[in-house]
């Protein structure tokens, strides 16, 4: 678990930790692949808002970033602060790419990338979409308020180890 | 023209694009902070090799990771290459990586490029 201040070279640090744990532990290729594409996706996310949306003063509420490891799954959970008045818009995109099936999510993808007009930031969810594709799993989020502008917002994404699911 | 060579490191892949010797190529892994300002210099060489390009240009793209900002970033790439004639895209994946596998087809349903697969 980490907690605190997020950066480009926190983000690589903490990549590299977890591909030597899973190195040690002889993890699969593939399985390897797929958790350190979702935790790209989660700390950049995180970074990204960090830098963005809090001055260097107000960096109060700290987000976190965690992954564990069961017999038979990676459990990547990230979560940090956001508007309340966002809420609603992420709501939808997570809650639309959750209805979508495996096809589903290949043509959004596909149209999220060809559309040159994605704002800089926020990629118009395309890192949630590949955390889906990769993960071949619902995402799992919630929004605790915390005071009358911001909430917590926490993603959490599942890989199976199991070779039958890919 | 100027021979655009960038090492790779760890969060960004190695890049050579050499028109003299024909070599056209992105490998390792792309995780810019800013995958924008890393792509730019490589969106302009291959603005002004477009104004002259060889013949044929086989473009090389070997790669082991990339994050969905960078994925952005390839397209565009790709869309510039697809201006150039003589154009033709090899896409290596490693054997047992279907994700990169299907990236690359993705990308060729995206532009009118002729792409080869090969595994490494």
């Amino acid at each position: 678990m980490y907690e605190g201040e997020f950066t480009q070279e926190i983000t690589k640090s903490v990549l590299s930790m977890a591909e030597r744990n899973m190195d040690s532990i002889g993890e699969e290729s593939n399985i390897k692949r797929k958790v350190f594409n979702v935790m790209v996706e989660c700390l950049q996310n995180i970074v990204k808002h960090y830098e963005e949306n809090e001055a260097p003063s107000d960096r109060n509420h700290s987000a976190i970033f965690l992954i564990g490891k069961h017999q038979n799954e990676y459990i990547i959970t990230s979560g940090n602060p956001i508007n309340l008045d966002k809420v609603d818009m992420l709501k939808n995109k997570l809650d639309q790419i959750n209805g979508l099936d495996k096809e589903g999510l290949k043509t959004l993808y596909k149209e999220i990338i060809k559309n040159n007009d994605l704002s800089e930031k926020g990629g118009a969810g395309l890192g949630f979409v590949d955390m889906a594709r990769k993960s071949g799993q619902k995402l799992a989020y919630d929004f605790e308020k915390l005071n009358d502008t911001t909430a917590f917002f926490s993603l959490q994404t599942t890989i199976s180890r199991e070779p039958s699911e890919l | 023209m100027e021979i655009l060579n960038l090492e790779g490191a760890e969060d960004t892949p190695k890049i050579i694009l050499d028109k003299n010797n024909g070599i056209f190529e992105i490998s390792g892994r792309s995780l810019p902070e800013d995958s924008a300002e890393f792509y730019r210099p490589i969106l302009e060489w291959l603005g002004k090799y477009g104004a002259s390009p060889n013949p044929k240009t086989s473009f090389v793209f070997k790669l082991e990771y990339f994050n969905t900002a960078s994925s952005k970033l390839i397209l565009d790439i790709l869309s510039k290459l697809e201006d150039i004639p003589g154009m033709s895209v090899m896409w290596y994946y490693n054997e047992d990586d279907e994700d990169m596998q299907e990236a690359g087809e993705e990308f060729s349903e995206l532009v009118e490029i002729p792409f080869e697969f090969k595994t490494y």
